[in-house]
């Protein structure tokens, strides 16, 4: 009982993930990469925000998001704005025949600067913007759609028609929006170059910095009462319901929350890439971050960041050799993942390298493999091994139903109750 | 609201069901006491199920209204229901498979219940001593960190019947609580029935008429939609009306 008390805030695995990963990402990659592939992982590393939040929402929740990249798109744009305004004073727009206005709004015949652009000239506006306006927007669909029960399937198609909408909306308002070719030509954030050697390497370590933040802050969720409530609301949400939770509330939060990591990321991906297009918004991008989130495993934190990177480098190699079929190689993967193993790189490195390392990898009493089984350290059994045992027990009732028989004798119709299997 | 109400913990008045033009309850009425348990039985169809379903908020009424301790439930959402009091078991075990029992036990203790309550819980030593008490009812402390999904099917719905229990109901509805149950584990759970209803009201809804017996202070005997009969099991047992749709055959 007093172990049971003091449930930890990470296991031992989960810590020296974390500590791995800020090898990797702090030292390692720095130390070993010029500065135009470190500037490439830390692009890649904006998605990680959005893989993470979809750990939270679709591996936790249960909720597939497809419109993700409109989180991350309207992060993006906020950031974009205040740097366009920036980029655009009247001596360097002196050219233009209004001067002092964004150069695509010149060449679209817009003399004034929309009184929605004005207060991005404020970078506290718009950092404050880069974090509320996606969240506002996502609690707007989340109230819409989950207090009408709104669930599964149908909200996936939703959310991916939001995000063609928001594609639509973006391409055919040019003048304010920049149209196709999004914002571009983006210098410097209050006087400091961005696009100089130093401010990548600087960026990087932001973003590192960024998404570490949010690492934790999912692991804080996970660890406290909510992420096990997520889970159960995955499980069974008509339990969770008749337990006095008012689930869309819950459900509303996660969905906000992974808006708000996507929005992150936009910001960081047009601070480091230097531009923000309607193609980081649409639905193929939307989908392409679910994958990334499935490859990495979607109920793990840290593998959300590995796939994202994972795949990306695979796209960075592969696209180059053969880019007309790059679409096709990312779909088979996602189609191989589901199938083969739906939990992704996570479950596989759980299944395959963590047995093999050494014992002062798990510790003496800890063992606590599975993340989501993470109670406390009383038993060593709780974990990967009774996940393991579960697996067995649950798929024996299916190839031998005689033996459901036995357990179930009274009613016939009753039986499946038996067998009862997610 | 007439002061009849008030003896009832809860009362049924008048309750109607429609889906697409089939009424699958019918101006039904019925009122249930304090501490009593009351069984629910009829054919397959009968509406018993929806009655629940009706009773916890999860389907919404036509017409009629339930009154629990004298306050309308039609008009409230489950989970305010559930704050009022009323606790409710599925017919298919519904517990959460990935997380333990203890976890099982710990989201179902009445606290913490809004998404920044469920931020801030703290697992204290109130909880704790909570869970394991239960666990102990439903005869499962020696499992408590094991995953739920392991457990046997009667393990399932004791757990289920645990989780509602720690939310310390007024009124608790089981919807067939011994389906699928061995022989020795029904008779297990007809004496956990029995001790926990001290102090409430239980409704159940089941078909295994020994069990029925065991239990049962009322039986309430439903046909399409209606009541057909109610009273004692010996009463309900010789009505000629009943033996014919139900009993006899």
């Amino acid at each position: 009982m007093r172990q049971r008390s003091n449930i930890r805030f990470m296991s031992r695995q989960e810590v020296l993930g974390y500590v791995l990963l800020a090898v990797i990402l702090l030292a390692i990659i720095p130390l070993s990469l010029d500065v135009f592939r470190l500037n490439l992982i830390g692009k890649y590393l904006t998605y990680a925000f959005v893989a993470l939040g979809l750990v939270l929402c679709w591996g936790y929740g249960g909720i597939l998001s497809l419109g993700q990249g409109v989180f991350f798109g309207l992060g993006g744009y906020c950031m974009a704005m205040f740097l366009k305004l920036e980029a655009s004073d009247p001596e360097s727009t002196k050219i233009q025949s209004t001067p002092g206005i964004p150069d695509f709004m010149d060449w679209n015949q817009i003399t004034e600067l929309p009184w929605w652009w004005e207060p991005f000239r404020q970078l506290p506006f718009a950092l404050s913007a880069i974090v509320l306006l996606p969240t506002l927007f996502a609690f707007i669909i989340g109230v819409a759609m989950f207090k009408l029960r709104v669930g599964g399937v149908y909200f996936a198609i939703i959310t991916q028609a939001i995000a063609a909408i928001m594609t639509i909306l973006i391409i055919g308002q040019q003048g304010y929006t920049g149209g196709v070719n999004g914002i571009t030509d983006l210098r410097t954030l209050l006087g400091w170059d961005i696009r100089s050697d130093s401010a990548k390497v600087i960026l990087y370590y932001v973003c590192s910095a960024a998404l570490f933040i949010c690492l934790l802050l999912s692991q804080f969720i996970r660890y406290k009462k909510l992420g096990r409530i997520l889970v159960a609301m995955r499980d069974r949400e008509d339990r969770v319901r008749f337990s006095g939770y008012d689930v869309a509330n819950f459900k509303i939060f996660v969905f906000c929350l992974s808006a708000m990591f996507s929005a992150i990321g936009g910001a960081m991906f047009t601070l480091q890439v230097g531009f923000m297009s309607p193609s980081f918004v649409g639905i193929v991008p939307s989908i392409e971050m679910v994958i990334y989130c499935a490859v990495g495993g979607r109920l793990s934190l840290l593998g959300a960041v590995y796939g994202t990177l994972l795949v990306n480098w695979a796209k960075t190699i592969f696209s180059e050799t053969f880019p007309e079929l790059w679409l096709f190689a990312m779909g088979a993967l996602f189609i191989a993942v589901v199938m083969a193993f739906p939990n992704g790189l996570a479950s596989l490195f759980k299944r395959y390298i963590e047995p093999k390392l050494p014992a002062w990898y798990s510790g003496k009493t800890a063992g606590l493999g599975a993340s989501i089984m993470r109670t406390d350290s009383s038993k060593e059994t709780v974990g990967k091994e009774a996940l393991e045992e579960k697996n067995r027990v649950v798929s024996k009732p299916i190839s031998k139903p005689e033996t459901v028989g036995t357990m179930a004798p009274s009613s016939d119709e009753k039986l499946e109750g038996g067998v009862y299997v997610d | 609201m007439s002061t009849k109400h008030e003896d009832f913990v809860l009362a049924v008045e008048g309750l109607t069901v429609s889906f697409d033009g089939f009424k699958a309850v019918n101006d039904l009425s019925f009122y249930v006491d304090e501490g009593e348990i009351r069984v629910i039985i009829g054919p397959n169809g009968a509406g018993k199920t929806t009655v629940l379903d009706l009773i916890c908020g999860r389907t919404q009424a036509t017409s009629g209204s339930i009154k629990f301790r004298g306050e309308e439930l039609t008009r409230m959402k489950e989970h305010q229901i559930v704050h009022h009091g009323v606790g409710r078991k599925f017919q298919n075990p519904s517990i959460y498979d990935d997380l333990s029992v203890f976890e099982n036990l710990e989201i179902s203790y009445p606290r913490g219940r809004s998404v920044f309550g469920s931020l801030m819980f703290k697992r204290d030593r109130e909880v704790i001593e909570e869970v394991e008490n239960i666990a102990e009812i439903i005869f499962l402390q020696n499992d408590l960190d094991k995953p739920a999904g392991l457990l046997s099917h009667g393990q399932k719905q004791w757990l289920e019947i645990g989780m509602l229990l720690i939310q310390k109901p007024d009124l608790l509805m089981l919807d067939e609580p011994v389906a699928g149950m061995s022989v020795a584990e029904r008779k297990k759970t007809a004496e956990l029935l029995n001790r926990i209803t001290q102090g409430r009201s239980v409704i159940v809804i089941e078909h295994d008429m020994q069990f029925v017996e065991d239990i049962a202070h009322r039986v309430t005997v439903m046909h399409q939609g209606k009541v057909l009969s109610e009273g004692s099991m010996e009463r309900v047992k010789n009505d000629p009306k009943v033996i014919e749709v139900y009993l006899g055959h």
